[in-house]
C-alpha cells in the first residue's frame, strides 16, 4: 500500500524540514562565512597548520607532517641581524593551513593583502614555505595579512631553521595534536565566557579568531581552568613540565591525570627514564616517608611532552 | 548470527535480525556504563590507574559517550524499529537479511571506529568524534540500511493508516542520516572556524533531537497501549508532539555555545526556538500519562510499564532544564558546569534508557516466545538504574551549582575542585551501580532464552505469570 494518505504529509514534513535547514545551516553560514579573519587568527592557524585532529597526513595524531613557529632574530638568507620576528616554518610536504589553500576564508581585506603583498599564491608544498604576519591600516582600519616570506625574501624552510636555536622553537602544531588526542580539551575549555571569565581567565575570543582553524576544540565541560590565555598567565617551562608529569607535585589538589608516558623513553640528555624508580621514590614522597620529591627529567626535544609544553606556553 | 549473513531470505527466522540487535545493545550498554564507571573513578581519584596512556582519562571519555550512544541506545532502537514497525503494520520485515547484515555492519564499525578512538584517532569534535572514514561506514553501513528497511516495511503494511510510532520511526531514521552527513561535513569538505565549531554542536544538538529523543518517544507510543490494552490518548496530540519535533527540535543548535562569538541573531534565535522545546515535551508526555488511566496498577505490577513510564517521567525534569538552561540568563551560571553533564545523563540514562530498556525486554520476549526468567532480578536491574542514576544526577546537579558560584564569584579553581570532590565519589557510586545492574540483566536475558517459560502461540508475554 503506497503512502498515497500522506502526500500531503510528506509534502508538509519537506517545508517544515526544510525551513528549519534554510534558518540553522544556509543563513547562519552564510552569515559566518562573511567574517575577517584577525591577526590572532591568522596566527593560530599559521601555527597549528591544516588539521589538528585526524588527517591524511597524519592518521594515527603523532603530530607528522605539522609547521614549526621560530623567532627569528637573523635574516636566514644574508645572516644580517633582524628585530625578532615570529615566523612559521612549513618544511617540504608539510601542508598548509586552510587560509592558504583556500584564501577566500580569510575575508575580503586580508585575502587580497595576501595574494597581492603577500605573495601566498606562490607557496608550494613540494618546497615548502616560510610565513610572516603583518597588520596594516587600510582606510583606516588595521587589515592583518600573510606574507610569503619564501616569494618575497628568498627564505629557504630547511636554511630558516637552521639558523634558529633549539629554545626559539616552538613545535606549536604538533603540541595542539597532543592537545586534541591526549583529550585535554575534556576539562581545559579554549573558550573564555563572554559574561564573567574577563578578570580570571582573560577577553573571550573575538569573530576573527577562528577563521581557517579545525578543529577549534573549544570544549565544553569545564572541570578545569579554562587555557587560551594559560600562557600570559603561566610563562614558566619549568612549571609546566612539573605540572605535565605529575600535577600532584605543584598542586596537591589537583584531579588532572599524569602525562609522564608523553616523555618517552629518553630525557633530554638521552638517559633512559626510569619510570619505575620515579614513581616509587615519588610514593615514599607522597607517604610523607621523604622530604623532596625525585627531579622531574627534563623532555627530549623530540618528545611529545615538549611539543604539547610549547603548545601550552603558546596560548596567550 | 554469522550463519543467516549468506541464507537466503525466506530461511532467515521472522524477528532474527531485532533479537541480535536487542542482545548486542545489552553488551554494548554493559561495555558503555563499565568505561563510564572506570572514567568516574578516576575524576575521584586521579592517580586510580596512572602513567599509562591507553587508560588514562583523554582517551577513554569519548569511547564511553559513543559506545553507549551509538552501542546501546541506537541499537536498541534499531531493535525496536525491526520488531515494532512491521508489529503495527501487520506485516513483516521488508527485509530479515539487510537487518542482520545491518547488525552484523554495526558491531563491526562502531568496535573499529572506537578502538581507534581509544588508541587516540580523533577528528577532535565533541560526539562527532569519529574520524571521516568511519563516519562514511556509520552513514552507508548502519544507517541507510536501517532507513531502508524501516521505510520499506511502512510501505509494504497491511493496514490502512500508519500509527504514530511509525512517523517518528520513518522520519527519524531520515532525518539522522541528513544529520550524519551535515554534522560531519566539516571533515569532509575542510570546513574551519566558526563554522566547524558551530555545525560539530549542530550535530550534538540534532543527533539528540531528531534521533533519541524522537525514537525513544515513539517506543513509548507502542509499548503503553499494547501492554496496558488502553488505545492511545490523543491521535491529535501526536500529531502536535511530531510536528513540533520536526520544527522546534531541530533548530536551536547554537544554544550549546552561547559564549562563543557566534552572530548575536543566531544564538538569540536559538534561545527562544529552545524554550519552544517543551511544545513537543509537554504533547509527549501528557499523551502518555493519560494513556495510563485506569491502569495505574500496572506502573507498579508490570516490569515494562515500569520502565516505559518512569521514562516518561524521567522526561518532565529533563524538558524542564532543557528549556530554559539555555537562555541566556541561566546559561550564564551553569554552562560547562557539572551541570550539563548531569543534564545530559538525564537525558541518555535517565529518559531514553529507560524506555529503550523497556522494548528490549518486551521485544526479546515476544520474539523469542519465552517468559522472562525472572522478575526478581528485572526489578532489582530497574532500582539499580534508577537509584544508580538518581545518585548520578543529584550529586553531579550540586557539583554543577558549586562550579557555577565559583565561576561567576572568581573562585580560585583548585577550591572548586577541592569543594566537588564528594560529588565526584557519589558520581563514580551512581555510575558503578548502574553498571552493576546491567550485568544482572544480561545474566537475567541469557537465562530467559536458555530456561525461560515457553510462552503459547496467540499470548503476549505480559498475560503469563512470572515462574520466579
Amino acid at each position: 500500500m503506497a503512502f498515497r494518505e500522506y502526500k500531503i504529509g510528506a509534502r508538509m514534513f519537506g517545508l517544515a524540514f526544510g525551513s528549519s535547514m534554510f534558518i540553522t545551516l544556509y543563513m547562519a553560514a552564510v552569515d559566518i562565512s562573511s567574517v575577517s579573519v584577525s591577526q590572532i587568527g591568522l596566527h593560530r592557524q599559521l601555527g597549528f597548520g591544516r588539521a589538528g585532529g585526524f588527517s591524511y597526513e597524519d592518521p594515527f595524531l603523532r603530530g607528522w607532517a605539522k609547521p614549526t613557529q621560530v623567532i627569528l632574530a637573523v635574516d636566514p638568507k644574508t645572516g644580517a641581524a633582524i628585530d625578532p620576528v615570529t615566523a612559521y616554518v612549513y618544511e617540504k610536504d608539510v601542508p598548509f593551513p586552510n587560509g592558504i589553500r583556500h584564501p577566500r576564508i580569510l575575508g575580503d581585506g586580508p585575502r587580497e593583502l595576501s595574494e597581492g603583498r603577500g605573495r601566498i599564491g606562490e607557496a608550494d608544498d613540494a618546497v615548502g614555505a616560510v610565513f610572516l604576519t603583518h597588520e596594516v591600516e587600510v582606510n583606516g582600519e588595521l587589515v592583518p595579512y600573510i606574507e610569503n616570506a619564501t616569494a618575497t625574501r628568498g627564505w629557504i624552510p630547511a636554511e630558516t631553521l637552521a639558523k634558529v636555536p633549539d629554545n626559539k622553537r616552538l613545535q606549536v602544531g604538533k603540541g595542539k595534536i597532543m592537545f586534541v588526542r591526549e583529550g585535554c580539551w575534556w576539562c581545559h575549555t579554549l573558550l573564555p565566557e563572554q559574561t564573567q571569565d574577563w578578570q580570571y581567565f582573560g577577553a573571550p575570543p573575538m569573530l576573527g579568531d577562528f577563521n581557517g582553524e579545525s578543529p577549534t576544540a573549544f570544549g565544553s565541560d569545564r572541570k578545569a581552568p579554562d587555557l587560551t590565555h594559560v600562557g600570559s598567565r603561566n610563562s614558566s617551562r619549568e612549571w609546566m613540565m612539573i605540572h605535565f608529569f605529575n600535577p600532584r607535585l605543584v598542586q596537591p589538589h589537583s584531579i588532572m591525570p599524569r602525562y609522564d608516558y608523553l616523555w618517552g623513553d629518553k630525557d633530554a640528555s638521552g638517559n633512559t627514564i626510569d619510570y619505575d624508580g620515579w614513581r616509587s621514590a615519588y610514593n615514599e614522597y607522597a607517604a610523607g616517608k621523604s622530604i623532596v620529591p625525585p627531579d622531574v627529567p627534563v623532555p627530549h626535544k623530540d618528545s611529545e611532552a615538549r611539543a604539547l609544553i610549547d603548545f601550552v606556553l603558546n596560548l596567550k | 548470527m554469522f550463519k543467516y549473513l549468506l541464507a537466503r531470505e525466506e530461511d532467515i527466522p521472522a524477528g532474527s535480525a531485532a533479537i541480535f540487535f536487542g542482545f548486542s545493545s545489552i553488551i554494548w550498554f554493559v561495555v558503555g556504563t563499565a568505561l563510564g564507571s572506570f572514567n568516574a573513578a578516576k575524576l575521584a581519584f586521579p592517580d586510580f590507574v596512572t602513567g599509562i596512556e591507553m587508560l588514562s582519562f583523554g582517551h577513554m571519555r569519548q569511547v564511553h559517550v559513543l559506545a553507549v550512544i551509538l552501542g546501546w541506545i541506537s541499537m536498541a532502537f534499531a531493535m525496536a524499529m525491526m520488531y515494532i514497525t512491521p508489529a503495527l503494520g501487520n506485516t513483516k520485515l521488508w527485509s530479515e537479511k539487510l537487518g542482520i547484515w545491518n547488525c552484523f555492519i554495526w558491531n563491526i564499525g562502531l568496535s573499529v571506529g572506537l578502538c581507534g578512538l581509544w588508541f587516540g584517532i580523533t577528528s577532535g569534535r565533541e560526539y562527532s568524534d569519529m574520524p571521516f572514514v568511519i563516519d562514511v561506514v556509520i552513514i552507508g553501513g548502519l544507517l541507510i540500511p536501517l532507513c531502508l528497511n524501516v521505510i520499506m516495511t511502512i510501505k509494504t503494511r497491511r493496514t490502512q493508516g500508519i500509527y504514530t510510532t511509525n512517523w517518528f520511526f520513518g522520519a527519524a531514521t531520515f532525518m539522522v542520516i541528513i544529520v550524519f552527513a551535515v554534522g560531519n561535513s566539516p571533515e569532509f569538505f575542510q570546513l574551519t572556524g566558526l563554522t566547524e565549531a558551530y555545525l560539530t554542536w549542530w550535530f550534538a544538538h540534532n543527533v539528540l533531537g531528531l534521533w533519541i529523543t524522537p525514537v525513544a518517544a515513539a517506543i513509548s507510543y507502542y509499548i503503553v497501549p499494547k501492554v496496558t490494552g488502553n488505545p492511545l490518548y490523543s491521535h491529535r496530540i501526536g500529531h502536535l508532539h511530531f510536528w513540533s519535533v520536526v520544527v522546534f527540535y531541530s533548530t536551536p543548535a547554537a544554544h550549546h555555545i552561547m559564549s562563543s562569538p557566534l552572530p548575536e541573531w543566531l544564538k538569540s534565535f536559538a534561545s527562544v526556538e529552545g524554550v519552544l522545546i517543551l511544545v513537543p515535551a509537554i504533547a509527549f508526555v501528557s499523551n502518555l500519562l493519560l494513556t495510563m488511566t485506569g491502569k495505574w496498577n500496572m506502573f507498579i505490577e508490570n516490569i515494562e510499564i515500569k520502565f516505559t513510564i518512569t521514562g516518561v517521567l524521567l522526561a518532565i525534569p529533563l524538558n524542564m532544564q532543557g528549556g530554559f538552561q539555555q537562555t541566556r540568563a541561566i546559561n550564564w551560571y551553569i554552562h560547562g558546569t557539572g551541570w550539563i553533564v548531569a543534564h545530559a545523563h538525564l537525558a541518555l540514562l535517565g529518559f531514553s534508557t529507560f524506555l529503550e530498556a523497556a522494548a528490549v525486554y518486551y521485544g526479546l520476549q515476544t520474539l523469542l516466545r519465552r517468559k522472562l526468567y525472572s522478575l526478581a532480578l528485572a526489578n532489582f536491574h530497574f532500582w539499580m538504574l534508577l537509584i544508580g542514576f538518581a545518585t548520578y544526577w543529584i550529586s553531579m546537579t550540586i557539583a554543577g551549582l558549586i562550579q557555577g558560584a565559583g565561576k561567576i564569584y572568581e573562585v580560585p579553581y583548585i577550591d572548586v575542585v577541592i569543594a566537588e570532590h564528594p560529588y565526584m565519589i557519589a558520581r563514580w557510586v551512581g555510575g558503578t551501580m548502574v553498571f552493576l545492574g546491567n550485568c544482572v540483566w544480561m545474566f537475567n536475558m541469557w537465562k530467559t532464552i536458555r530456561v525461560g517459560t515457553v510462552i503459547p502461540d496467540g499470548r503476549l508475554p505480559h498475560e503469563l505469570a512470572y515462574e520466579r
